[in-house]
């Protein structure tokens, strides 16, 4: 019987024949925290006997939920992650370098590799072909320590997607799609596969939009397998030499296949306050929102700011609309403004915030006053999520929410075009 | 040995409750100081839970609870609110770990027959639930034996501490 992309990583990193269902205990090649995880993680990690990094190369922080910081005590948390990693000589990115996810594929994921990050959406990296998995803080604490953890080998259900897309529809309508498919906890404990021609037409911007929203059908990791445009990425990112091709066998053994005909899709949208419920943006023409907000680990990559600014060139957002963009890493607002989106998009009225989580997590940034209805390219619209119980959010691709920016109502982007 | 028995009163939640519902990010300014933070656990699902919560009850929630975010903070507020254990239908998949790695146990059963207030006895050892205000017995699924051995030392960090490494 052949192996998935999952029991083939296992597999390799723990030394074993790894089946579905097997418990298994592999290394892993990074080991990550972000700021909000961090400080819980490094108090644990220092109750483990010895409380020493397994490896410090390749034990990573990540300041990206809440900086600049908003306040005395998460500036004193910030303090204390900065003074862990001077004192263990491990990596650490301050504020404004970008969100972890994104960092992570710009600099670390590679094809074959395990990571595991303190932080649900680090399942972002499988775009490239990494096996990478969100875990509490005792988990990646004693990962910290041990350079290695447990898991259990996932069943995996594999998505396969023929078709083009329609223009103005993509990677984010076909997550929010396969989503409502699943339903929220559809697949959990499971592995996501993505495959088909479709998948090999599909930049590494949108693979990883797709495998970032993964853990919101509960999985436990979404990936793609490589291929040369996963081995063009690395070569521009200066790690073309850790390219490896990786594709399941040919007889893997899958417990559910799920076929979607891209060209069948329409631009979509998950409806307060769960990620499942999902509905094309027509059924929603007419809703009135408040703020819109462009960014985060899902959509704040160059293509999705250039979908924006496509659409807002020489417009100006709807007046009763705040628009907040926050791109995903320096990397990206650097091309950004070489390129000149970000021009294109502060003459529309976007608000530029700093690389970072900024108004995703409720904490600050952007958060929704009552009754307020955000339309977000994030990847959560649980009640409470942006601050407020009491606030409404809706999810949707860079291009819904940028013709919504202009209409000051939930649009479909073709309609303004 | 003699059973591992808990005791308390149902606390009734949804199916879907996110992490967010047990701790917002918004409270992210408190994960440095516990006490505090755990003042408002569960609040954009009960604001009043706290108050009424007692050390030993239970949270008894429908499918998927704990899905959403990473933080650990949320099964660590539940458990410092005094809740000997959560049953739910089905639990997401890092909350699962997070609940057993701080020794909080998290039973999955058919939570359909039982209802806000009613009292339960939970017999950890046998596996079962018994509603005594019912009189209605359940069974909860079996716990995997490496999560069994993190719950039994209190947690995956006392259990790390313990053993040195990981002994499947």
């Amino acid at each position: 019987m052949g192996k998935t992309l999952s029991e083939k990583i296992l597999s390799e990193k723990s030394g074993t024949d790894a089946r579905a269902g097997d418990i298994v205990i592999a290394s892993v090649d990074l080991v990550f925290v972000q700021d909000t995880t961090g400080p819980l993680t490094i108090r644990q990690f220092k109750e483990v006997k010895h409380g020493r990094l397994a490896n410090p190369q390749r034990t990573a922080i990540f300041l990206d939920h809440a900086v600049p910081s908003p306040n005395r005590q998460l500036s004193n948390d910030h303090q204390f992650l900065r003074r862990f990693a001077e004192d263990n000589e491990c990596r650490i990115f301050e504020g404004g370098t970008g969100i972890c996810h994104q960092l992570v594929a710009e600099m670390f994921a590679n094809p074959g590799d395990i990571i595991v990050g303190a932080d649900s959406h680090t399942v972002t990296a499988g775009g490239l072909g990494t096996f990478a998995t969100g875990m509490g803080s005792s988990d990646v604490a004693v990962a910290f320590a041990l350079g290695k953890t447990w898991f259990r080998v996932p069943e995996t259900f594999k998505i396969s997607i023929s078709g083009r897309f329609r223009k103005w529809v993509g990677a984010k309508d076909l997550i929010i799609h396969l989503i409502g498919v699943l339903g929220a906890d559809g697949a959990t404990y499971k592995a996501l596969e993505f495959d088909g021609q479709t998948v090999s037409n599909m930049s590494i911007s949108e693979r990883l939009t797709v495998a970032n929203m993964a853990v919101e059908a509960g999985a436990k990791v979404g990936i793609f397998p490589s291929d040369n445009v996963t081995q063009r990425f690395l070569t521009v990112q200066g790690r073309g030499n850790k390219y490896s091709a990786l594709r399941p066998d040919t007889y893997a053994n899958y417990e559910r296949t799920i076929i979607i005909n891209a060209s069948e899709l329409e631009p979509m949208v998950a409806v307060p306050h769960t990620v499942d419920n999902v509905t094309p943006v027509s059924m929603l023409a007419g809703t009135k929102i408040d703020q819109v907000f462009i960014g985060t680990c899902t959509n704040g990559r160059l293509e999705d700011l250039a979908m924006a600014a496509a659409i807002l060139r020489r417009k100006k957002r709807h007046p009763s609309v705040r628009l907040i963009i926050a791109p995903a890493s320096q990397q990206i607002l650097t091309k950004a403004m070489k390129i000149g989106y970000i021009q294109v998009l502060v003459a529309a009225g976007a608000v530029i915030l700093p690389p970072g989580c900024a108004a995703c997590l409720g904490l600050h940034q952007g958060v929704l006053g009552d009754n307020e209805v955000c339309l977000s390219t994030a990847n959560r619209n649980f009640k409470g999520r942006m601050g407020n119980p009491e606030a409404s959010i809706y999810l949707a691709s860079p291009a819904t929410a940028a013709a919504s920016a202009l209409t000051g109502e939930i649009t479909d982007p073709r309609k303004v075009l | 040995m003699a059973d591992t028995i808990l005791k308390g009163k149902a606390f009734r939640f949804g199916d879907n409750i996110s992490t967010d519902h047990i701790i917002p990010g918004k409270y992210a300014h408190l994960r440095s100081d516990l006490p505090e933070l755990a003042k408002h656990v569960m609040e954009d699902a009960d604001p009043n839970f706290v108050e009424k919560v007692k050390s030993g009850d239970f949270i008894v929630a429908g499918k998927n609870f704990g899905l959403g975010s990473s933080r650990e903070h949320a099964a660590l507020v539940i458990k410092m609110a005094g809740v000997s254990a959560i049953l739910a239908k089905s639990v997401a998949r890092i909350f699962f770990r997070n609940a057993i790695n701080q020794g909080l146990p998290t039973l999955i059963c058919d939570t359909d027959k039982i209802d806000a207030g009613d009292k339960l006895e939970v017999n950890l050892t046998r596996g079962t639930i018994t509603d005594l205000t019912k009189d209605v017995q359940l069974t909860f699924g079996k716990i995997p034996k490496v999560m069994l051995d993190i719950l039994n030392e209190g947690g995956l960090i006392p259990y790390i501490a313990k053993h040195g490494d990981f002994e499947l």
